[in-house]
Formats: structure tokens, sequence, C-alpha cells
């Protein structure tokens, strides 16, 4: 954590909504009396989903919650690269540069991320509307290259894809996620081989040995 | 090539229904009752004598690994965790079973579960598999209400719980044991193994942790007889396994194959063949970034398999099959997959920690030839000391690709040395003319 001056940007409390607070302790109750810890996972999350990131009042939030010492709290939310601790912008584009998608071109996918939106990995746009990161391996390989942005993959995508896909969020449209060149998942794209019989004459019903 | 008969993930592409219904007509949740009657032991030894290795990466024989978990309930309850980490670069394959298939995942928990008489399953999901762990939780809460789950599941008088939980973005808890860290509410650090989870493991309790492909295959494997699975494949290597072929093909994709398929039979059938023909191939990693990559002339005969691939000193891992045409460079490749190791490295132990730093940073200068040949020995020695000095094999899978790339592409690696030494020379002389020139003017 950086000194209290470079963290103007926290909040000075935080409390989950009456909604979100359902959801907590639901996410509390699928772990035994006594192991509620378990939960800070899940309950980071939620608190990044309200608030867009997660702040120190928020760890401090959980903690208290949860019984932990907050720097159990921070232990956590440090080590798992999904949170966000300071503020991102509204579309945070992750792109991933593992070696399936760099083979597939990521590198084209950054550099056009980072003439659309005018700035440079790890940076978020004047207006806060945009945040570009590099992440690791997404796991959506064979649909390679890859870019995620808020609950969605975008996949399959070319320099014209990805430019299309910005210039619909900032017009404030939701681009349509998954595959950009229509496949509805990870088979073969125009030349399926397999999984062509119909299903009435596939055997795996029968009983064996 | 194996028949659609014989395929278990008949909805790998998700063009079907995949809830209840859909699964329903493709079979799932058939007889489940019945199984579940046939005992304990019967289905513990049916795993066995199908002979499915963990597709998680191992490769270790499932049914063993079931038959580890005491015999006996104690006064510590008995858990099953599923690996849904799935992170592994290259790897893609567990996510379409949870998307488009995830019934056989939930009713795989179900029979393990009770093999092993655990009455509560955890599915540790990857964070960013957002919309995938939404179908899942559908499909759990259905089979809930349908009574397979739950109390007296399927009516067979076992109860039986199944929670969903979302990770945060962490290689390292695809690692069974920074996984059940992990579930606990903690940092994802590895745990010294003994004790093994199967003594100590989640909450300190009995728990076995398996691979989503491996869980979703035990409803088939059990409803069609273990003969069945293991007259797949080769022995000791039987079934069928789900590919995930990417990087320089003309049509990258997933396919479900029998094992032991030929490696170049797999990537022109399936998937249209590598750009620019088979003698345009470079060089394919068989199993996921942590495999030492092989060259060309490995990959025009060896077959698809755990032996096959160790005999060929690589590896089946998650049978991720990166190709990669002449038109990459494969300095630079592995060069990217030792940046991953770093940043994925825990912090845990000094070899991995302080070692994959040096070895992405030894690396960058080989990418360029910024280095001598002794620092390619240099690097490969560091890589042994990495190697097997290490809680877990994140250390074993940083070291691994740079082997493999000394082994197969050193004269390479040479040549960008002799390369960047000739082109640094004649620089150093015209700068020195030019500041003759300088000073004289």
């Amino acid at each position: 954590m950086s000194s209290s001056a470079e963290q103007s940007y926290q909040p000075a409390s935080f409390t989950f909504t009456d909604e979100n607070l359902i959801k907590a302790k639901a996410f509390i109750a699928k772990h035994p009396d006594g192991r509620q810890r378990s939960a800070v996972i899940p309950l980071l999350d939620l608190a990044q989903r309200q608030e867009g990131w997660v702040s120190l009042a928020a760890m401090d939030y959980l903690a208290g919650m949860l019984g932990m010492a907050p720097i159990e709290v921070y232990e956590v939310a440090t080590f798992y690269s999904m949170f966000q601790l300071r503020p991102v912008g509204r579309y945070h584009l992750q792109v991933c540069t593992n070696l399936p998608c760099m083979l597939r071109g990521s590198a084209d996918i950054v550099e056009t991320c980072e003439k659309e939106l005018g700035v440079s990995l790890g940076e978020t746009t004047p207006d806060g509307l945009f945040t570009l990161s590099e992440v690791e391996c997404l796991g959506a390989c064979v649909n390679a290259p890859v870019i995620w942005i808020g609950d969605e993959y975008y996949e399959d995508l070319d320099v014209e894809s990805v430019k299309t896909v910005i210039r619909a969020l900032k017009r404030g449209e939701t681009p349509k996620p998954g595959s950009q060149k229509g496949r509805s998942g990870a088979e073969p794209l125009g030349g399926q081989t397999t999984l062509l019989t119909p299903p009435a004459e596939q055997q795996n019903r029968e009983g064996g040995a | 090539m194996l028949h659609d008969k014989d395929r278990v993930f008949t909805n790998l592409y998700g063009q079907k229904d995949w809830r209840l219904a859909g699964a329903r007509s493709r079979g799932d949740w058939d007889g489940t009752k019945d199984i579940l009657d046939k005992g304990r032991d019967w289905i513990i030894d049916e795993m066995k004598t199908s002979g499915l290795r963990g597709r998680g990466g191992a490769g270790f024989p499932t049914g063993l690994k079931w038959s580890f978990m005491p015999k006996e309930v104690g006064a510590r309850p008995h858990y099953l965790v599923v690996n849904a980490d799935e992170g592994e670069p290259g790897t893609c394959k567990d996510r379409d079973i949870i998307r488009h298939d995830p019934h056989k995942l939930v009713e795989g928990c179900l029979l393990a579960s009770f093999a092993m008489r655990a009455h509560t399953c955890y599915i540790y999901i990857r964070g960013e598999f957002i919309r995938e762990a939404a179908h899942l939780q559908t499909a759990i809460d259905e089979a809930y209400a349908a009574g397979l789950i739950g109390k007296n599941a399927c009516g067979s008088g076992w109860d039986f719980d199944l929670f969903l939980y979302r990770g945060a973005g962490a290689y390292i808890c695809g690692e069974e044991t920074a996984l059940i860290q992990s579930l606990e509410g903690r940092k994802g650090q590895p745990r010294l193994k003994p004790p093994f989870p199967a003594g100590v493991g989640l909450y300190g309790c009995p728990t076995t942790v398996n691979n989503v492909e491996s869980i979703a295959f035990a409803p088939t494997i059990l409803r069609r007889g273990a003969a069945w699975f293991a007259g797949l494949g080769r022995p000791k290597n039987s079934g069928t396994k789900v590919f995930c072929i990417s990087g320089h093909v003309e049509r990258p994709c997933n396919v479900e194959e029998e094992m032991g398929i030929p490696l170049r039979e797999l990537i022109e059938k399936h998937a249209g063949g590598v750009r620019g023909g088979w003698d345009n191939l470079l060089a394919i990693i068989p199993g996921g970034a942590s495999v030492p990559v092989l060259p060309k002339s490995i990959c025009d005969s060896v077959l698809m398999d755990f032996d096959s691939l160790r005999d060929v000193r690589s590896g089946l891992g998650t049978a991720a099959v990166m190709v990669m045409d002449k038109s990459t460079d494969i300095v630079r490749a592995i060069t990217r997959l030792s940046k991953f190791y770093k940043h994925e490295s825990c912090g845990q132990c000094s070899p991995c920690r302080e070692g994959t730093g040096w070895l992405w940073r030894v690396m960058e200068r080989m990418c360029t030839g910024h280095a001598t040949s002794q620092e390619i020995d240099t690097l490969e020695e560091v890589t042994r000391q990495i190697e097997g000095h290490t809680i877990c094999a994140l250390g074993d899978a940083a070291a691994w690709p740079i082997q493999g790339l000394i082994r197969s592409f050193r004269p390479e690696m040479e040549r960008r040395i002799a390369e960047a030494r000739a082109s640094a020379r004649p620089a150093l002389i015209n700068e020195s003319v030019g500041e003759a020139d300088g000073a004289a003017a």
C-alpha cells in the first residue's frame, strides 16, 4: 500500500448494498461453520462489482464481516490478478498476449487498441471510460486472439473486428461477445470434422460391458 | 479415426441444448441410481479397469487416486474438489465441457463423491470464466431442482451438496494444494506434500482433487463399461481425450479424439493442417506451455498419448497442441512462456521466485543474441537448479520449455549470438571513427 497522499482516491467507507449483503451471506453459507474466510475471494469480487474496484475501505469492511485481520484480506486481494486495487475505466480491456494469442496476432490487437484508445498498456483514457491491460492466458486459445471485457470474452479477433468492438463500446453499445467470426464455440471454422452424426444415432446411451 | 458413437462430449461445440433436457436427450443422468446401487467398490474398480488417467496434466490413474481416500469416514468429512482453474497456456477444453456439457460434470461429481464417501464437493473455476460459471451454476440448480443432487440424490439415499467457487486470476491455483489454500480464503501458495490431500486436504479433511475432464468422463465410463473405454487408445493410455489445437493451423479447434492418434493426423484431419502445409512446420508444443517443444522431425511420427510423448522427452500434459510454422521466432515464443512463469510464480520458494525472473531476463537477451554461447550452458544449468527444488511443479514447468528449446534449437540460439556479434563490431568501429572525425573538426 502506498502513502495516504497517493491514495486520495480511496473512499472513506464501504458497505454492501442490501442486495449484495444477501449474496454475501449465500457465499458464506457454502462453507462449514467457522470457515467463513473461505468466502473472502467471492466477497472481494462482489465488492469489486459494486464499486468498480476494491478499495481499502471495502477490504476493511470484509475483514470485519469475515473475522479476518485486515492484513489477511490485503494479502489475498494483492495476490489475485483480477482484483483492481485502484479505479479502472468503465470498460477494462484485458488483452491476452500469451503464446497461442501471440501466434495469432495479439501484437496487432494490442497496437490497434492503443491507437483506437490513445493510451498504452496499463493506462486509462482521460475520460475514465477505458483501461487497457495485458493479461496472461485466458483459456480460450483455439479462439485466439482474445480480449476480456467486463463479463465477456471477445474471440477470433483481427484488426478490423477489434476496431468494431471498441467503436461500439465508445457509442455506448454492447458488442456481441464470443467469436467475431461466427463460431458457436471451438469447432473448426468452415469444416467441422466430428459430431456430425444426428444425436438419435449416437450410441452413447447404450449400456456396456 | 474415432467414431461419433464413441465420443463422450457430444455437445462440445455448444450447438445443442446444454441444459438438463438437452443433456438428458444425450444420455446424461440415465440410470444414475443404478450405478450408485452397484456400490463404491464397483465404481472404483470400474474406473481403475478403464485405465483413465487424469486429464489435468499429470496423468495419474483416476481410479487409483480415488482408492487412496480413507475407507471409513471418521470425525473429519471427506471432500471432492474439482479443478476447473484451467489456465495452462494453450488449454481451453474444460471451458467447453463446462459451458456446453455441464451436466456431465455435475453427474460425475455425484458419482465420484459417492465413491469417495464425500457428501460435499466444490468445483473451483477460474474467475475469468464468468459465463461458463453461470452455465455451470444453472446446471447445478437444475440438478438440485430435479432431485438429482441434494438430499437423497437420485433417490439413492445419499445426500450430496455441490458448490461452485470462483477463483480470481492465479495460474498457480491449478496446483491442487494451492487450490485448496485458495478455497480456504488464502493466497494460493502450494503446501508441502506429504501430507497428501487424501489425508489432510480441504479444512484439514481427506480430499481428492480431480480435473474437470476426468470427472466428466466418469458417468459415460460407468454406463458403457470400463472395457469400452479401455478398448480405445493403447494400453495404459486408454480412452479418448479433448485436444486443443491452436497457433499456426488453418482451422484452430477443440476436438475429442482417440488417445494415441498420430500428431500429424490430428492436425491434418481436424485443424485443416499446418498453415502453408506440413513442410512449413517448425515446431509444436504438444501438451500446454509446461512441456518441452518438439521439432518437426519428431512431430512427423509421434503419437499423442502420455507414454509416447514421454519417450520423446516431452509430455501429453493437457493435450494443448500449439503449432508453430516456419515464420515463428522460436526463441521469442519460449521467452513469452518464461515471462508467463515469472508472472505466475507465487513467490514462496526462492529457486522459483528468483529463478523464473532470471530465466526470463536471460531469455530476453537470447532473443536478440546479446549473450555468449557459454550463457546457453549457464541457462541450462540454472533450469536444472530450479527443477525439482521447489514445493510445487511450477518451477519444473518454467524449466522444461527452456530445456526443450536448448535441446532442439540450440543452433538457432548460437546463430543469433554470432549475428549480434557480427553486427556489433562494425558499429563500434564506425562509432570510434565518428568520434575521431568529431575531434578533428
